[in-house]
């Protein structure tokens, strides 16, 4: 049975998880769903998703990190997302990130045309590729988080980057960048 | 033509982390607390009562605790969504589904 120390034990727990991932999961889910009000919706029920389960997950965890496990709910509930409103983004992700007045985000990439045309190719890129780049770069997971994160391999997480890349390297060519 | 190591570097530049806002962080912080402080309140409730029924000693009764207070958290948060009152949301469906779990989960523990 769950005494109450423990689940005060596991409430600590989770508050760390959430404070040290909150970035990481509203971060994604932006670049999923391109604008903040879908993506603040989306964190919120990820956090949800999480504390609901989050007991199992930490005993089924082994020790390792849960980043790709919330990552993962994130990734899930954005794939509903779409298919419950049989949608695409309705701001493209060039677009949202140049508009993202309140977040680093703008200064970065205003006036900058070459970065808006990464955007653009990431967001023309099959959407595993797509995901996978996002979190490998906007979150900085290695291949071993991301392969859990997508239930991959780690062979085929790294085969998957490195296709993205190549593609998108290909992309940015015809734009005349890179 | 483009080499590996420059896209990755634009990569780099384009893809930076977002932060949330601070109005996200304080609302999911304040969800957090209810959601525990609630887990916590309705635990000692639980317990008090289940220890006067020996017929609820059983080891299942683990399973259903460990889902309702996490599930009986969650319709706080479901109902201040509901106040934050910005229509049907994209995870609706979700949300409705979840509250669906925690109300029988709700009603299995105060059985």
């Amino acid at each position: 049975m769950i005494e109450s120390a423990d689940k005060r034990r596991l409430d600590g727990e989770f508050t760390e998880l959430y404070r040290a991932h909150l970035r990481d999961v509203y971060s994604y889910s932006y670049y999923r769903v391109g604008n903040h009000h879908d993506a603040e919706d989306l964190t919120e029920q990820t956090f949800l998703q999480a504390y609901r389960h989050f007991e199992r997950a930490q005993r089924e965890s082994d020790g390792r990190p849960l980043r790709p496990w919330l990552i993962r709910i994130a990734h899930n509930l954005a794939a509903n997302y779409y298919r419950d409103r049989s949608r695409k983004p309705q701001t493209r992700l060039e677009d949202a990130a140049v508009v993202s007045a309140p977040h680093d985000t703008e200064t970065l990439v205003a006036g900058r045309q070459e970065l808006k045309d990464v955007l653009v190719g990431v967001s023309n890129l099959p959407d595993d590729r797509r995901e996978a780049l996002i979190m490998r770069f906007a979150l900085g997971m290695d291949n071993r988080e991301i392969a859990r994160a997508l239930d991959r391999s780690e062979g085929a997480t790294k085969v998957l980057i490195h296709r993205a890349i190549k593609q998108l390297e290909q992309e940015l060519e015809g734009t005349g960048n890179g | 033509m483009a080499e590996m190591g420059d896209v990755e570097a634009l990569l780099r530049s384009a893809l930076v982390p977002v932060e949330p806002s601070e109005a996200l962080s304080d609302r999911l912080q304040r969800g957090l607390s209810e959601i525990t402080d609630l887990a916590v309140e309705e635990l000692a409730d639980w317990e008090i009562s289940t220890m006067r029924d020996p017929r609820n000693w059983g080891p299942t009764v683990a399973a259903v605790v460990a889902g309702g207070v996490a599930a009986g958290g969650l319709v706080v948060l479901s109902a201040r969504q509901r106040r934050r009152n910005r229509g049907s949301g994209p995870l609706r469906s979700l949300e409705h589904g979840m509250k669906e779990v925690s109300s029988d989960l709700r009603g299995r523990m105060r059985r």
